[in-house]
């Protein structure tokens, strides 16, 4: 059947996972029941172990599901050593229900795969091998792949029904209390494993820093912690903020920074009490440089910045310029830093960050949204997950939740080497078109046709070079022709919810 | 024209492609390696061999390992390998472009 972002989505893929299409992106207002977790009842003496697979035995059986948070990145040591001692005792028909997956789990992922132990995962993105494994059909489940807002969404709801926690904090004491700002790896916020906190039914914390009693900012409770297995290190402290966040010398990129900042000082939303999120892209990190020049020159104050954090933003915070940093996850090391030294630098957990189905999540306070793509078509849909060649690569990330701000824009190049940015159609769809409202390159700027409020305020603005969608991807053709129609098998290796739990579209086994 | 020695040109730089041109004897034989392979590497060889027969050649070997070059770079990295290979390059042949 085709949903309402107009994919083809199996009835067999719907049936068998019990899903409904896409069907817009308005949430209305539903009566939802969440559901309770299981409490295995002591005092809170006697948590602390030292062995893991002591831990895996008493709590874990064939067939659960279990969950990791991705806060280490790519400097996570907790989930190979969980996982090795996992494979080694034999476990089977597992379900993997992680906030996000990095590139140094790839390996024991597709090695847990093959053995059987993993038999389900749930995700908000892979890369890598991983990303190349599953879309060449190495998994025979489809992997769910669900925005932040929607995993916190689907474990309230039981959707993810997480048996087992493992998750790893720079610092702990002996009955739970943790957080992820003291201690050696430190990266800040632990805004993703809250959920898991407070919903599994066996929380295991893997500390490499067990402190004195009481830990305290308690970010997870000692009231919902099961286990305190001491290790040797949780994580490689070096590797925990690299990768996304740098500072752009690259003119393309600066431009459309430019005209970013351009956009927003132009927009109804340019006023003090001004809220927003960047993202982590060369182009939308720079935006925040432009814009705090603009916020000075005018004399505009934001009341927050949200998402995930970096240094830059925090630094706005310190200047007076922004009053308060919402931070469900940090990207570098300057801005964990700043989440232990200033308390208007807030920790927020992923249902207060962006969960459709709760009493209002902070997406829904949002002004401006500042987000990339990998596509946008000409129907303003986006993709952040695969590839021009179908293959898995990407995250959702935040992606669908922070589009639900009053004004969303994609910052993309028009072309990255042969490919095409802007495209007829996009590989996949992640974030409908109906919840983007400006897409800007460097080429010029393309503003959704129903947003006619910002089409008056953009189009008089000097120097503002807006034309349609159509244009930008007919530029974009022009420059790298047509490429030849990708091909793929039957086989359904993935499903792309939307925030609500809904099907937006499907990824299918790359034919090579 | 005829291919006196092994021509190089170009880089192994993002959107650079390097064209290695060698003797044959079977026609132009394209060994392609590219980024982009699944979505442009028919239009790739298109344009590398369309490039070498407006030069003049007819027979050679073609090794080029592309990372997401332009049509434009991928005809001037095929001529200049094709000028080097057979000499020639104290006469640029920019007409064949």
């Amino acid at each position: 059947m085709e949903n309402k972002a107009a994919r083809h989505i199996p009835e067999t893929v719907l049936k068998s996972l019990a899903l409904k299409p896409f069907s817009g992106v308005e949430i209305g207002q539903p009566e939802v029941n969440y559901i309770a977790h299981q409490v295995n009842v002591t005092t809170g003496e006697n948590k602390v172990v030292d062995s893991i697979a002591d831990v895996i035995k008493k709590t874990l059986k064939d067939g659960m599901t279990i969950s990791f948070h991705h806060h280490f990145r790519n400097g996570d040591y907790v989930f190979n050593k969980v996982m090795d001692q996992i494979i080694a005792l034999g476990y089977r028909n597992l379900t993997l229900a992680p906030s996000s997956l990095t590139g140094v789990m790839n390996d024991k992922i597709i090695a847990a795969i093959k053995q059987g132990v993993i038999t389900n995962i749930t995700s908000s993105g892979m890369r890598g091998s991983l990303g190349d494994f599953i879309s060449h059909g190495g998994l025979k489940q489809p992997v769910i792949f669900r925005s932040h807002g929607n995993r916190a969404r689907s474990i309230e709801e039981g959707e993810i029904k997480i048996d087992v926690a493992f998750l790893g904090v720079p610092a702990a004491d002996p009955a739970g209390n943790a957080n992820g700002q003291t201690g050696k790896a430190v990266f800040g916020s632990l805004g993703y494993a809250l959920m898991d906190a407070q919903y599994a039914n066996h929380v295991v914390l893997l500390t490499d820093n067990i402190v004195d009693y009481p830990c305290t900012p308690a970010s997870i409770k000692q009231t919902q912690v099961d286990y305190v297995v001491k290790v040797d290190e949780v994580g490689d402290p070096d590797k925990i903020g690299t990768g996304a966040t740098r500072f752009t010398k690259d003119p393309k990129e600066l431009k459309i920074a430019q005209m970013v900042n351009q956009v927003i000082v132009n927009s109804p939303y340019f006023k003090n009490g001004l809220s927003f999120q960047t993202g982590t892209g060369g182009a939308a990190l720079a935006v925040s440089r432009y814009l705090r020049q603009s916020m000075l020159d005018q004399h505009v104050k934001a009341s927050f910045a949200l998402g995930g954090i970096t240094k830059p933003t925090c630094d706005l915070m310190d200047e007076g310029i922004v009053d308060k940093v919402m931070d469900v996850q940090d990207f570098d090391k300057g801005s964990a830093a700043s989440m232990a030294a200033n308390p208007n630098h807030v920790e927020i957990d992923a249902s207060w960050y962006a969960d459709p189905h709760n009493k209002g999540a902070v997406v829904n306070n949002l002004d401006v949204a500042i987000l990339s793509a990998l596509q946008i078509d000409t129907k303003f849909n986006v993709n952040v997950m695969t590839g021009s060649d179908g293959v898995i690569r990407g995250a959702i990330g935040g992606h669908q939740d922070a589009a639900n701000a009053k004004m969303t824009i994609i910052t993309a190049p028009l072309v990255r080497g042969r490919n095409a940015t802007i495209v007829p159609d996009v590989a996949t769809v992640v974030t409908p078109g109906s919840s983007i409202d400006v897409v800007v390159t460097e080429r010029g700027i393309a503003i959704n046709p129903a947003r006619r409020d910002l089409v008056a305020a953009l189009t008089k603005v000097p120097g503002l070079n807006v034309v349609s969608i159509e244009a930008l991807q007919q530029a974009a053709e022009a420059r790298v022709g047509k490429p030849k129609p990708l091909a793929y098998t039957d086989q359904t290796v993935a499903v792309v919810e939307y925030r609500d739990g809904s099907v937006i579209d499907v990824i299918k086994a790359v034919k090579d | 024209m005829e291919i006196k020695t092994t021509g190089v040109a170009g880089t192994l730089e993002s959107s650079d492609i390097q064209v290695m041109l060698s003797k044959g004897d079977n026609g132009i034989e394209i060994n392609l390696d590219s980024e982009v392979k699944k979505l442009y590497g028919d239009q790739i060889e298109a344009v590398i061999k369309t490039t070498l027969t407006h030069f003049g050649l007819t027979d050679a070997k073609v090794k080029a390992v592309d990372k997401g070059a332009l049509d434009c770079v991928i005809k001037a990295r095929t001529l200049a390998a094709a000028q080097r290979s057979t000499k020639t390059t104290d006469k640029p042949a920019l007409e064949v472009l």
